[in-house]
C-alpha cells in the first residue's frame, strides 16, 4: 500500500507546526495530534536553507555521512613515534588542540604547552627559550593529521602516540598517552616533573605497551566504550569504567609481559591512578569515524568541533576542510579548590570530538555520576540526552542508555537541525588555568557558539548553489 | 581563621565535593573552601592554600577546610556544607518524557505520525514542508506566502515520495473523517473532493451533508495548484488517490478554470478513472450545480437548500454591497449577478477580507470579524447602497459563535433599512450549531441561505424589486 493509500485508509496522526488554534481544531475531533514548539530558525540561516533545501536531497546526504560515522569499528592497534607515522609531520611541527592557531594568538595554558612540547623536544632548555623560539615553529591543528588531543592537545615530533585503525576500513588516527591529572602539559604545565613524566611515558609506558598490544593484539575500543556506557561513563568526562575495562584486557599481557617486572608494575599503577586513560582512546575512535564521514556532498553533519582556548571551531561534512569559529566560550562550571571563574581559561580542546560521535555531553544520561556539571539532578541529564536527539542524525547502533530503554546515543550533529531548532551542541569538559603552568582548575559545561553553526550552514549553501 | 576537618571513610563523589566547596563559598566571611577526598593530589592543593595538612589521612577520608575572616563565619559555612551533601531524592515520573519537538521530522522520530500540518510563517514554510516530506509525512500547507518555485519543488517531492502536499494557502481538507484547517463536520460518505480552493470545497462538502450524503475525503491542494506553471501535481495525485480509495465513489474536482492545457490533463485523468468525476469550475458552475451534479451520480436526488427567510420585508432602495470572507464564494455571487444583471455586475463592490490585504498583522475573517462588523456598520450608513451579502462559514478553524457579534450589527443595519442577506457555509453538526446560527442571524433580521448561489440570487431580486 502507498503512502497516500495509508493515509486515506486509516485516521490521520497529525504534527502541527505554528499557530495553536488549528492544532486545537484537530484536537476538538479527538485525532493524535502532536504540537510542535516550532520557532524561526537562527537570524540569518533562513535564505541558506532554503537553498539547501532546494539544491539538494539533504537526508539522502545526511544518511550517507553519519552511516560512514557509525559504521567504523576503531581498534587501539599499537604504538609509533609521531612523526613516523603522522602525516605531513616534519620536525619542527607541532600539532595543537582545535582550529588554526598563530603562536601571537595562543592561551595560556596552549603557550604553555607548547613551550612544554619545545623543551621536551630540547628545542629549547628553558621557558624564556621556548617563548623566543615559539613564533618559529610550525602549528598544525591536531585535526588535520589525522590527530586529536585533549586540553592544549599539543603533539611534537618525538612524543610516542597511540595508533588506532578501523577494522572496517582502511582509517587511521592517532593520539598521544594520556597523563594523569594535575600539573600535565595538556593543561598548560611545563614545570621540570612535567617533563619528566613526558620521559617517562616515552621511555617506560610507551614501550610497555607497545609490546602488550604486539603480543595479545588490537584492543577493540568500540566494545569497551559501549559497555563503559553500562557503567557511568559518558566517555568524556568520566572514564572511569572504560579505564578499568581496558586495564583488564591488558593485565594479562602486562603480567607475563616482557622486560623487568617492576617496570611492569609500575605502568599497571599508573594506568590504576588515571581514570582518564581512556580519553585519547576515546577520542581517537572518534576521529576515525569523523574522518570516514567527511567529503559527503551537501551533507550538513558537523565532523568537528574543537577548540584551540582561543577559538572554537566547526567543520562540516559537505564543505571540505573550511572551518567556521567563533571565539571560544567561557565554560560554565564548578571549580577546584580556590580556583574561580577568573582563574578560568576559555573552552580548550579537540575532546569535543566525543559530542561530535555522540559521546560526553549527549551520552549524559548514562552517567548520573557526573550530573552535578549540569546543575545536580540526574533527570536534569537525561533530560539534556533526550534534547541532543533533535539535533542529531541518528541513534548510535552500539553505544546504548540503559534508562533510556537502551536507546542509542544521539550520534552525528546536523548543523542544518541546530540553526533550525536553536538547540546548541552540549559539551561536557574541564577546564584549563588561563595562566600557562597552572593546570585543571575546575569542570563543567559549555554550549558550542551559536555563530559556528550559523557561517557553517551559509558556507554549506553557497557550496550547494555553486555545485 | 582556619577550619580544617578530618571525616574518616566519609565518600562522596568529586563533583559533589566541587559543587559543595562552590556552597561554601558562597558563604559571607568564607576566603576559601576546599572540600575534598585526602587524595595526593588534594593534599597537595590543600598545602598551596597553605593550609595545615593532616597528616594521618588515606584516600577515602574528606577534608574539609575553610578559611574564614571571622570565626562566626564557620557555623554557616559548615550548614551549607551538610545542606550540599545531603543527596536529593530522584524526582517523580517525568524524567524520561521526550521534551517537546521542535521540527515535525522530528515529531514523526518520536510518534507515528502521517500529516504534517504547518502554518509558519511563509518563508519558512518551505523547509519545514521538505523536511516533513523526507521524513514521510504527508503535508498540508496553512501557509500562503510561499513562492512558486518553492512549492513545484515540494510537490515534485510530494509525487516522488509519494506524499500529498496540500498547499500552500490549503486553508481546508478532511482526511479520514477529520477536518484540518477550516472544515465542516460533515459525515462521513462516498463523496470525494479535490479542492483548489478551501471555502468551495467546504461549501460543497455542507451542501452534501444537508442531503444526507457524506465525504470520505477532501483533499486540498492550495490554489495555486492548476496554474499553468505548477501543472495540478496536487490535484492530479488527489484523484489517483481518491480513485484508488475503496471508500470514494464520486470524485468532484473544486478549482477556479485552470489553463487550458491543464484542464485537459486533468480530464484525461478524470476519464480513466473508475470512479466517477465531477469538474466543478468556479466561474463557469455555481457549487450547488457542482454537488447536485455529485448527487445525481449516486442517484440522489438533492433536496432544494435551506433557507431562512427574512421577517422584515421592506427595506431601502439602493444597489449590492457584498463583504466576504471567502474568495470563492465572492467569486460566485458576483458571476451569479453577473449571470442576472451582466456587465453592471462588475462594478458592484464585491470585498473579500480573506484578501491579504486585509489579512495583514490580522487574523483571517472567519476567526476575527472585526473589521467586517465596521464595514457592514458603515454599509447601513451608506445611503447607495440597499442591500449587504454577506458569507459566514462554520466549522471546525472559524470563530466560535459568529451569529452572536454579527447579530447586533445586522439588527441596526436592518432598522437602518439595509437589507442583510447572508450566505451561511456550515453543516447541521458544526460546532457552532449551524441552525442556532441562522436562527440568532434571521431573527436579527437577515436573510439566510445556505447555497452561497442561491443568496446572490436573493440579493439580486431584493435589488431589483426593492422588496422580496
Amino acid at each position: 500500500m502507498s503512502h497516500l493509500e495509508r493515509l486515506l485508509t486509516g485516521e490521520p496522526r497529525v504534527a502541527t507546526a505554528g499557530v495553536d488554534l488549528l492544532a486545537e481544531g484537530v484536537e476538538s475531533q479527538g485525532a493524535t495530534v502532536v504540537r510542535t514548539d516550532w520557532r524561526p530558525p537562527l537570524e540569518g540561516t533562513e535564505d541558506a536553507l532554503a537553498t539547501i533545501t532546494a539544491a539538494v536531497d539533504l537526508d539522502a546526504a545526511n544518511r550517507e555521512a553519519v552511516g560512514r560515522l557509525v559504521g567504523t569499528h576503531p581498534h587501539w592497534a599499537g604504538i609509533a613515534v609521531a612523526s613516523e607515522v603522522i602525516p605531513a609531520m616534519g620536525e619542527r611541527t607541532f600539532l595543537h588542540a582545535g582550529p588554526p592557531l598563530e603562536w601571537a594568538d595562543c592561551s595560556g595554558p596552549m603557550r604553555g604547552a607548547l613551550i612544554g612540547a619545545m623543551i621536551y623536544e630540547g628545542l629549547a632548555g628553558t621557558p624564556e627559550e621556548a617563548i623566543a623560539l615559539g613564533p618559529e615553529i610550525e602549528l598544525s591543528p591536531c585535526h588535520h593529521h589525522r590527530s586529536v588531543g585533549p586540553m592544549a592537545g599539543v603533539v611534537s615530533p618525538t612524543m610516542p602516540v597511540s595508533v588506532i585503525e578501523d577494522a572496517n576500513g582502511e582509517g587511521v588516527s592517532y593520539a598521544t598517552l594520556n597523563e594523569g591529572l594535575g600539573k600535565v602539559l595538556r593543561y598548560g604545565a611545563f614545570a621540570p616533573e612535567v617533563i619528566e613524566r613526558l620521559r617517562w611515558i616515552d621511555k617506560v609506558l610507551a614501550p610497555v605497551l607497545a609490546d602488550v598490544l604486539r603480543r595479545r593484539g588490537p584492543v577493540d575500543l568500540r566494545s569497551i566504550v559501549s559497555q563503559a556506557l553500562q557503567m557511568g561513563d559518558d566517555g568524556h568526562n568520566r572514564n572511569r569504567a572504560a579505564t578499568s575495562l581496558l586495564l583488564r584486557e591488558l593485565a594479562p599481557s602486562l603480567i607475563d609481559g616482557e622486560g623487568p617486572a617492576d617496570r611492569r608494575a609500575e605502568v599497571f599503577r599508573f594506568l590504576n591512578s588515571n581514570d582518564h586513560f581512556m580519553l585519547n582512546l576515546v577520542m581517537a575512535a572518534g576521529k576515525i569515524g569523523v574522518d570516514a564521514a567527511a567529503g559527503v556532498r551537501g551533507s550538513s553533519l558537523v565532523t568537528t568541533m574543537a577548540r584551540n582556548g582561543t577559538e572554537f571551531g566547526i567543520r562540516l561534512s559537505g564543505t571540505g576542510d573550511a572551518w567556521f569559529t567563533a571565539p571560544a566560550p567561557v565554560v560554565d562550571g564548578l571549580y577546584l579548590g580556590a580556583f574561580t571563574a577568573e582563574d578560568a581559561n576559555l573552552d580548550i580542546g579537540d575532546s569535543a570530538i566525543t559530542e561530535t560521535v555522540g559521546l560526553g555531553g549527549f551520552a549524559m544520561a548514562a552517567s548520573p555520576a557526573i550530573v552535578g556539571f549540569v546543575g545536580g539532578t540526574a533527570s536534569g541529564a537525561v533530560q539534556r540526552t533526550l534534547t541532543m536527539y533533535e539535533i542529531t542524525l541518528t541513534e548510535h547502533p552500539d553505544y546504548k542508555i540503559p534508562i533510556l530503554e537502551s536507546r542509542g546515543t544521539p550520534t552525528g550533529i546536523d548543523a542544518v537541525r541546530v540553526v533550525r531548532t536553536g538547540i546548541l551542541p552540549v559539551i561536557n569538559t574541564g577546564i584549563a588555568g588561563k595562566e600557562a603552568g597552572v593546570g585543571m582548575v575546575g569542570a563543567g559545561i559549555v554550549d558550542a557558539p551559536v555563530a559556528c553553526f550559523t557561517s557553517a550552514v551559509q558556507a554549506l549553501a553557497e557550496e550547494c548553489s555553486n555545485a | 581563621m582556619d577550619h580544617i576537618e578530618v571525616r574518616r571513610r566519609t565518600y562522596h563523589d568529586s563533583v559533589r565535593l566541587m559543587q559543595a566547596s562552590a556552597a561554601v563559598q558562597k558563604i559571607a566571611g568564607v576566603e576559601v573552601a576546599l572540600i575534598a577526598m585526602a587524595t595526593d593530589l588534594n593534599l597537595g592543593l590543600l598545602e598551596d592554600l597553605h593550609f595545615e595538612v593532616p597528616g594521618d589521612t588515606v584516600p577515602d577520608d574528606m577534608i574539609v577546610a575553610i578559611r574564614a575572616s571571622s570565626e562566626g563565619a564557620i557555623p554557616a559555612a559548615l550548614t551549607a556544607l551538610e545542606g550540599a551533601l545531603v543527596v536529593a531524592p530522584a524526582s517523580g515520573g517525568g524524567m524520561l518524557a521526550p521534551p517537546q519537538p521542535h521540527l515535525l521530522s522530528s515529531a514523526a522520530r518520536l510518534s507515528d505520525l502521517n500529516l504534517g500540518l504547518i502554518s509558519v510563517p511563509g518563508p519558512h514554510a518551505f523547509v519545514e514542508a521538505a523536511d516533513a516530506l523526507r521524513a514521510g509525512l504527508n503535508v498540508m500547507i496553512f501557509s500562503d506566502n510561499v513562492s512558486v518555485e518553492h512549492e513545484i519543488a515540494l510537490k515534485r517531492l510530494g509525487v516522488e515520495k509519494d506524499l500529498l502536499v496540500m498547499g500552500p494557502d490549503c486553508g481546508t481538507a478532511i482526511v479520514g473523517g477529520i477536518g484540518l484547517g477550516f472544515a465542516n463536520a460533515v459525515r462521513p460518505g462516498p463523496v470525494g473532493i479535490v479542492g483548489a480552493s478551501g471555502t468551495g470545497t467546504q461549501h460543497i462538502s455542507c451542501l452534501l451533508d444537508d442531503a444526507g450524503v457524506g465525504i470520505s475525503h477532501a483533499l486540498g491542494t492550495g490554489s495555486r495548484d492548476l496554474s499553468a506553471a505548477v501543472g495540478a501535481l496536487a490535484t492530479l495525485q488527489g484523484i489517483e488517490a481518491l480513485d484508488a480509495d475503496p471508500a470514494t465513489r464520486v470524485i468532484v474536482i473544486v478549482s477556479k478554470p485552470p489553463a487550458p492545457e491543464i484542464a485537459a490533463k486533468v480530464r484525461a485523468l478524470a476519464a480513466e478513472c473508475s470512479t466517477p468525476t465531477v469538474m466543478c469550475m468556479i466561474g463557469e458552475d455555481t457549487l450547488e450545480a457542482g454537488a447536485t451534479a455529485a448527487l445525481a451520480i449516486l442517484g440522489v436526488e438533492a433536496p432544494a437548500p435551506e433557507s431562512w427567510p427574512a421577517a422584515v420585508s421592506a427595506h431601502r432602495p439602493g444597489t449590492i454591497r457584498g463583504l466576504f470572507s471567502g474568495g470563492t464564494l465572492r467569486d460566485e455571487a458576483r458571476m451569479v449577478l453577473r449571470g442576472l444583471m451582466g456587465e453592471p455586475a462588475a462594478e458592484l463592490e464585491m470585498i473579500d477580507f480573506g484578501d491579504d490585504e486585509y489579512t495583514r498583522g490580522r487574523p483571517h475573517p472567519m476567526i476575527d470579524q472585526r473589521l467586517r462588523l465596521d464595514q457592514l456598520a458603515a454599509t447601513s450608513a451608506d445611503p447607495a447602497v440597499g442591500v449587504a451579502l454577506i458569507d459566514v462559514v462554520l466549522g471546525y478553524g472559524s470563530h466560535p459563535d459568529p451569529a452572536s457579534e454579527l447579530a447586533p450589527v445586522i439588527e441596526d443595519a436592518v432598522a437602518a433599512g439595509l437589507a442583510v442577506v447572508v450566505s451561511l457555509c456550515g453543516a447541521a453538526g458544526d460546532p457552532q450549531g449551524r441552525d442556532r446560527q441562522a436562527a440568532s442571524l434571521n431573527e436579527a433580521g437577515a436573510a439566510v441561505f445556505s447555497s452561497n448561489a442561491a443568496a446572490a440570487a436573493h440579493a439580486h431580486a431584493l435589488m431589483e424589486g426593492g422588496s422580496a
